[in-house]
């Protein structure tokens, strides 16, 4: 590719080590380096030590040994501002935009917080014609259209971000890192991000990328450096980058099967099995708002099938969960928050039904009383306890179920042989049912969450983002406990921004866009392109 | 560290701070700090005093501790405990010829009722209309005082005295004095506080409704997401806290005073505070905070009269520095990156944070 002629190189880690008061290292002789005008890839596991290394590349974290060069020279940041003022810039998962300023002002803010002056900052004034200029010609350059004049808020996510990168290389930055860059991004404009990076790549800019999407990596990479409990496992360059299975092996340390072979599959369910979960026609609309917040949901969920609902997060999927979590709660807010909970062309409420109840009745706690699973997005702020021991968080939601009280007591035997069961069979680690939950890593938490929701055998599943954040190895496990879910009757409803996941797992599935439900696809039209083009809003 | 020995830690570090002050106003520190063990602990009659001061914190402790549990901050008990101590009196003078078992009974029924009421005032309005409960338990304190004034001097005035207070509650109503502790206001009263201890315990740990509040107060999500029902969850927590705020009823009007005194409590519902605080809401730690708040309270009192220089208001001075170890304790483990490495180098309670911290000023 691009960069590889040239061997310079830009940054190189030698030997850095941090190690932490209680003698855990989170790098442990990392060395890797990366060459002047290529796109370097950084993946590992969560805790694998990216954001570490990355710390130390901006002064917010010391390295206890080895250093670090910059061109060559050495280097060691004493805070982020150095690192910019040497060249260095970070495109961060969550944008760090003021949403109510427009484009242009986001950059002068930027400008003047790292700008060596005497001038107090509150005193100097803006240059906001010059620096017009200076961006429309970055712009042009770099092929990253922007318009600096619209409130970032009123920008789409894709041009945010390009406004992110632009935001760097007015500062002159030319080394750039984008930390999880294609996380909320649609398929197409993640293409178009990566030529956008060849190109900055192409004109001598070096780049790093932290991902855990192992296919941009095959598809795009210079070079790789994969970490694995805070070392260095491998470091490899185009034409020697190793295939999706290989990273995936590396990362973990033992061979992962992605494949969900040897999983049984029996055929989807025909149009008379039984209808578990039921959408008619639900909208909501914001008063005020010129976009519905969901317009028009229809769908079902029949007993032996896994319903996936793919989508650019902030498309309506919240919307649907919360709905979800207690439909009753969520009726009642909508009339006090003077929204609209809107029934096309009909006069009593839209038709909603769970397990063959209306589901407007219901709250959070009458669902629990159903065979009824749900796995929320968020795991530690709506699924766990996270302060809580392992053992109290499998009784989350079940408290009321003679299963767990009895005479208005808890049954702690009763608890904790569940438990210990739960966390047997999807094999939580480690198996200490009294250490906190939010001690666990991802993935342990969400093999918790998953293992209880299941442990009653519920006949309808509601999952949620089951595998964000969570480690491959994990990922593994929670795939094929879904499948054999399925295998046993139930019916899935599975949400989720990783379209991978959505395509191997469900039977059916539909796309979320700005509130609408597209779909379904099944069958032949249950491929990439076509609902990669449903999530950009385009139908075919 | 555990939670115990940093309470501990804590007290010790406020007790020194608090008197050393005394050094600055002239007094010997060691000295009044024998003053202050020596007027609680001293004797029988000072035990009894101490015991008789620790029974209502007892109660408004178990209050806050509950609120607590619960993610709410409950600063009604003062109000709560007026409340309750009135709708005891009242009930006691509406019914005088209730025989004896029935007699306190009811009244402290009444009591539990009538801080149950101020407490779910609060409940209702953060749930339904999401007021604040620390607002609008403050403000609730303020009506109650005018409410107790109101009823006191107008409808149930004692005529043969000028001070503003009820008329006495009947003999049944009284509860036996302890005869280990004579001349002191120490009543059976103080074994209703030691049930109520363990009571709230179980109820908090042991039943799938604490598990709710104990739920709410990790996460409001995660308690809509379980079914813990938030809304209602937060009525009944402030609720039941009102209630065991206005238990204190039992030993003021039922075991000591035997009438309701305008302005009777030096500030149990704001000492209860502190009580659940130095537990950090656990409502087992009720026992040992209370009795430490209770012989602060009786302590300081004889300093008014055995010292030349310091008055009984140095344990407020005291109490001040205890919760502000208290908190800064919490400080340490929260301030973070910097806390950690500065502070934690003192404490050596220092530990890695790996992640979330890079997002600050990179851009």
């Amino acid at each position: 590719m691009s960069g590889a002629a040239s061997h310079a190189l830009a940054v190189e880690y030698r030997n850095v080590s941090r190690r932490f008061d209680n003698g855990v290292y989170a790098n442990r002789n990392v060395s890797f380096g990366v060459a002047k005008g290529t796109l370097h890839f950084l993946v590992g596991e969560n805790g694998a030590g990216k954001t570490t290394a990355l710390k130390v590349l901006f002064g917010l974290v010391k390295p206890t040994e080895g250093s670090l060069l910059l061109h060559g020279k050495p280097f060691a940041p004493a805070s982020p501002v150095e690192a910019v003022s040497r060249g260095i810039g970070m495109v961060h998962q969550h944008f760090m935009l003021s949403e109510t300023e427009t484009a242009l002002d986001n950059v002068l803010l930027v400008v003047e917080s790292v700008r060596n002056s005497p001038v107090p900052r509150a005193l100097r004034p803006l240059h906001r014609a010059e620096a017009l200029q200076k961006l429309e010609a970055l712009a042009r350059e770099f092929g990253l259209p922007v318009d600096f004049h619209r409130l970032v808020k009123d920008l789409g996510v894709g041009e945010q971000q390009r406004l992110e990168i632009l935001k760097l290389l007015f500062l002159d930055a030319d080394i750039l890192v984008l930390d999880e860059p294609t996380a909320v991004l649609t398929p197409f404009e993640a293409t178009a991000l990566f030529t956008t990076l060849k190109r900055l790549v192409a004109q001598g800019k070096s780049v790093i990328v932290v991902t855990h999407k192992l296919r941009e990596v095959t598809a795009h990479a210079d070079a790789v450096t994969v970490l694995r409990q805070g070392k260095v496992v491998a470091s490899l360059v185009r034409p020697h980058l190793p295939s999706i299975e290989e990273l995936a092996n590396l990362m973990v340390g033992h061979t992962v099967d992605l494949s969900l072979q040897g999983v049984l599959r029996s055929p989807a369910p025909g149009p008379d099995a039984e209808v578990l979960l039921r959408f008619e026609s639900i909208s909501l609309l914001e008063k005020g708002a010129a976009k519905p917040r969901l317009s028009n949901v229809t769908f079902e969920v029949r007993a032996g099938e896994i319903v996936g609902i793919a989508g650019v997060e902030g498309n309506g999927q919240s919307d649907l969960l919360a709905l979800l979590t207690s439909p009753s709660a969520w009726a009642e807010s909508c009339q006090e928050a003077s929204r609209v909970l809107k029934n096309e062309g009909h006069k009593k409420a839209p038709r909603f039904e769970i397990l063959g109840h209306d589901a407007w009745t219901l709250d959070a706690r009458s669902l629990r009383a159903l065979s009824w699973g749900f796995v929320p997005e968020d795991r530690l702020a709506q699924g766990l306890l996270p302060d809580s021991p392992v053992e109290e968080n499998y009784l989350l939601g079940r408290q009321h179920l003679p299963a767990y009280s009895r005479f208005g007591f808890l049954r702690r035997k009763a608890l904790h042989a569940t438990a210990q069961a739960a966390s047997e069979a999807f094999d939580v680690r480690p198996r200490d049912l009294t250490l906190p939950a939010g001690s666990l890593s991802g993935g342990n938490q969400q093999k918790v969450l998953l293992a209880r929701e299941m442990a009653l055998a519920p006949r309808l599943l509601v999952v949620a983002q089951p595998t964000r954040g969570v480690d491959v190895g994990a990922i593994e496990v929670i795939h094929r406990r879904l499948l054999e879910r399925r295998q046993a009757g139930a019916g899935l409803l599975l949400v989720s921004s990783e379209l991978d996941e959505v395509l191997a797992l469900a039977d059916r599935v539909f796309v979320f866009h700005a509130g609408a439900l597209l779909g379904p696809f099944e069958g032949e039209r249950k491929n990439e392109t076509d609902v990669g083009l449903a999530m950009g809003g385009l139908t075919t | 560290m555990t939670a115990f020995l940093r309470s501990l830690l804590a007290v010790v570090v406020g007790l020194a701070l608090g008197l050393a002050f005394t050094g600055f106003a002239g007094e010997n520190p060691l000295n009044v700090g024998r003053i202050l063990f020596l007027s609680a602990f001293g004797s029988q009659y000072d035990v009894g005093m101490t015991l008789a001061a620790a029974t209502p914190l007892v109660f408004t402790g178990l209050s806050v501790s509950l609120a607590f549990q619960a993610g709410l901050f409950n600063i009604g008990a003062e109000g709560q405990l007026a409340v309750g101590a009135l709708a005891a009196t009242l009930f006691a003078l509406a019914f005088p010829s209730l025989p004896w078992p029935l007699a306190p009974l009811g009244a402290a029924c009444a009591g539990f009722a009538g801080g149950a009421f101020w407490g779910f005032v609060p409940g209702w309005l953060l749930a339904k209309r999401g007021s604040h409960e620390v607002i609008s338990t403050i403000m609730l304190n303020f009506i109650a005082a005018g409410v107790a004034s109101y009823v006191v001097l107008y409808h149930v005035a004692n005529p043969e005295t000028s001070n503003p207070e009820t008329r006495y509650v009947a003999e049944s109503y009284r509860l036996s004095p302890l005869s280990a502790f004579p001349d002191t206001p120490a009543s059976v009263a103080v074994f209703l506080a030691l049930a109520a201890i363990p009571l709230v315990w179980v109820f908090l740990s042991k039943t799938p409704t604490g598990f709710d509040l104990r739920t709410l107060g990790a996460s409001e999500a995660a308690a809509l997401q379980s079914g813990a029902r938030p809304a209602r969850a937060k009525i009944l927590a402030l609720t039941l806290a009102g209630g065991l705020a206005g238990l204190v009823a039992v030993p003021e009007i039922l075991g000591s005073a035997h009438r309701f005194r305008l302005g009777f409590s030096p500030d149990y519902g704001f000492m209860g505070i502190a009580v659940a605080l130095l537990g950090r809401g656990h409502p087992l730690a009720v026992l040992p905070s209370a009795l430490l708040f209770g012989a602060l309270q009786k302590g300081t009192a004889d300093l008014d009269f055995q010292t030349e220089r310091v008055s009984r208001d140095i344990a407020a001075i005291i109490q001040a520095f205890v919760i502000a170890a208290v908190a800064a304790d919490v400080l340490v483990d929260r301030v973070g990156i910097w806390g950690r490495t500065v502070l934690g180098k003192v404490f050596r309670s220092s530990s890695p944070d790996v992640d979330g911290t890079v997002k600050k000023g990179a851009a």
